[in-house]
């Protein structure tokens, strides 16, 4: 008895009464279809956040300076930082403090009390992305130039948000109140979150030294740039170093790149999947135990079978195979049928979570991968082939007599 | 060349709860190529269990048993799979044939266990079906046939094998006396073609169309002889009291 005819027999057995066969099936194609759904969804979060980041720029290094209190004498500035730029070409790329001011915003009688205010350097919009440092593009007119930070220029860009409402979408060249002194607008950036108070389209950039004399906000950030994402590691060593040197401590800075956050983002996202798919493995097992019950249900029902086999020949080791390769089909079957359930799911949730994010089609797909369809089925087919195993078992070690005789 | 099948001294003893029961109480028996043996007994004489044993379904408790100058009262399982295979042919009362599989995928079984490539198992399937007079139904399950069909088709399938010994246990035992009647003379054709053919059956009209008899009570042989002899349908004592008892 070779496998083409097993296989075929069992193929057979299962049309021959559809509907048990899919109640049999029924734990598989469940466990299956949550396995690809979860890592579709955990694929397509994944590359969701990954291409968030690179909006941002994957070369993108952060650092945030605490300083060690009012007493130190210790301390490291703008200036410094520039300096480091200049002299590590090869590794960094640019500098933008990154300055949160305290201050009153007003457009004609309205105060904006929950509008952000920076201060930035001209570095913070990047002409190779096209997008400021926090990954928002330009809507119209410019964003702050060398001349504007250099010369501590009164201008600014504001966010979608104060466009919109202060300006009624109007905002190039007017001016608007920051603690009492006029900007000038010189630019306006793209919405890049939902466009209401307080979110980050209600915000203004201004020269950094502008910002300084406003004061607020505790320690300094710069955002800097790599020459690109291999040597934002390198870049972060330089910029360590160089904070190490003055602060003897560890403690008062904390430098990050973007390709690290990536990197613990989507270590984390795995564990999380792989959580979720241990949870989805247990309708696996149970889909198992599903096969196992009703081969042994089968393996009764046609005892006088198995007798009549043995009779004209059959070995123990063709029955166990037979019966092995019957559940095996089964559940592949059954995964076939998961793995496609699946699919159609993924892209559902996909249309699904592009209605409620209102992102549209460029913004979360769950993609099934290949990996994880692969793993469902071999699981599924292994699933089948263990738990068909002890009916098989049971079914080969009958006594040819009394199975001949059962009715 | 001994024997086809020699049995000496065979016991097979059941321990049954308490009891312990001589199913078999030491039979000699020697059966020759080309013989047609009726193998005759009520229940509970024990021809079961002698059926079983020459099938190679069972082993016996002490005594051996050489089929074809092969002992195989020692035999594994899967050793004795694999006899059955070359060289028994089974017929059934219940003809046995597996519903889901065409006449033709039943005729050809043993073949497949037998590991012969799926060419020669069609050509010998349709041959066999051929000499029971079936090959246009190959395409048919075995519900689709009469009761006389299906057990030409279990013959067709014994005889795909080319086994040594045609073992037919109540061949008759599900049909009527006509087609009883068919299927008997096919297989006194088969013997005169051959083929050795032993049968198993409990009513003296049909063993009288075997060539000899050999009659079993309590687990013994009590006779052995020619079928036309008139000694070979002589009913025992014992066993008429039994039926009486019984009725």
């Amino acid at each position: 008895m070779n496998f083409t005819q097993s296989f075929k027999l069992a193929i057979k057995s299962l049309m021959l009464s559809k509907m048990r066969a899919l109640l049999t099936m029924l734990g598989i194609i469940i466990g299956v279809a949550a396995v690809i759904i979860i890592t579709s969804l955990g694929n397509g979060m994944q590359n969701y956040m990954n291409a968030q980041f690179e909006q941002l720029g994957s070369n993108l290094v952060q650092v945030m300076i605490y300083g060690l209190g009012e007493d130190s004498t210790r301390s490291v500035d703008a200036d410094d930082m520039y300096a480091l730029v200049e002299k590590y070409p090869q590794y960094l790329s640019g500098v933008s403090p990154y300055v949160t001011a305290s201050a009153k915003v007003r457009q004609g009688t309205e105060d904006f009390e929950r509008t952000s205010v920076y201060g930035v350097s001209e570095d913070f919009y990047r002409d190779e992305t096209g997008k400021t440092m926090q990954g928002a593009g330009l809507e119209e007119g410019r964003f702050l130039r060398y001349v504007d930070v250099a010369r501590h220029q009164n201008v600014c860009v504001v966010g979608s948000f104060l466009a919109e409402y202060a300006f009624q979408g109007d905002p190039l060249g007017q001016t608007i109140s920051i603690s009492g002194v006029p900007y000038t607008v010189v630019g306006v950036l793209e919405e890049s979150g939902d466009n209401t108070e307080g979110s980050g389209d209600d915000v203004v950039y201004i020269p950094y030294a502008n910002a300084q004399r406003l004061g607020g906000g505790y320690g300094d950030t710069y955002m800097m740039t790599a020459t690109d994402r291999d040597t934002s590691t390198a870049a972060k060593g330089i910029v360590e170093n160089r904070l190490m040197d003055v602060y003897q401590t560890s403690d008062a800075y904390m430098v990050m790149t973007s390709a690290e956050m990536m990197d613990a983002m989507d270590s984390m996202l795995d564990t999380l999947m792989m959580i979720l798919i241990l949870i989805a493995a247990i309708s696996l097992l149970v889909g198992g135990i599903g096969i196992m019950n009703i081969m042994l249900v089968s393996v009764t029902e046609r005892t006088r079978e198995i007798g009549i086999r043995k009779s004209l020949g059959a070995k123990c080791r063709d029955i166990r195979s037979q019966f092995i390769i019957e559940a095996g089909t089964t559940s592949a079957i059954g995964g076939a049928i998961g793995i496609v359930l699946g699919i159609i799911m993924a892209n559902v949730l996909t249309n699904v979570i592009a209605l409620v994010l209102g992102t549209g089609n460029d913004g979360f797909v769950a993609v099934p991968t290949v990996g994880g369809i692969g793993v469902a089925f071999g699981v599924s087919v292994a699933v089948g082939i263990l738990f068909g195993y002890l009916p098989a078992n049971k079914a080969a070690k009958l006594n040819p007599i009394d199975a001949l005789r059962y009715d | 060349m001994g024997h086809l099948i020699e049995l000496k001294n065979v016991y097979k003893i059941y321990q049954m709860g308490d009891e312990t029961v001589h199913a078999l109480d030491g039979i000699d028996l020697t059966v020759d190529q080309g013989e047609f043996v009726a193998i005759v007994g009520s229940s509970g004489s024990g021809k079961s269990t002698a059926m079983n044993i020459i099938g190679c379904l069972d082993v016996p408790t002490s005594g051996s048993y050489h089929l074809g100058g092969i002992d195989v009262s020692t035999m594994e399982d899967d050793q004795q799979a694999e006899i059955r295979n070359k060289m028994l042919g089974f017929i059934f009362q219940q003809y046995n044939l597996i519903p889901k599989l065409t006449v033709q995928e039943n005729v050809e079984l043993p073949l497949l266990y037998a590991g012969i490539s799926a060419e020669e198992r069609h050509e010998r399937a349709i041959q066999s079906l051929q000499r029971v007079g079936l090959a246009d139904k190959r395409k048919n399950l075995p519900s689709q046939l009469s009761g006389g069909q299906q057990q030409r088709v279990s013959i067709a399938r014994a005889l795909a094998g080319k086994p040594s010994v045609i073992l037919a246990d109540e061949p008759t035992g599900a049909l009527d006396s006509r087609t009883g009647r068919e299927v008997l003379r096919f297989l006194q054709q088969l013997n005169r073609e051959g083929d050795t053919v032993v049968l198993i059956t409990h009513d003296n009209s049909i063993a009288v169309k075997a060539k000899r008899i050999v009659r079993l009570q309590d687990g013994r042989i009590i006779y052995d002889g020619a079928a036309d002899d008139p000694q070979a349908v002589v009913q025992p004592q014992e066993d008429e009291a039994g039926e009486e008892a019984r009725a």
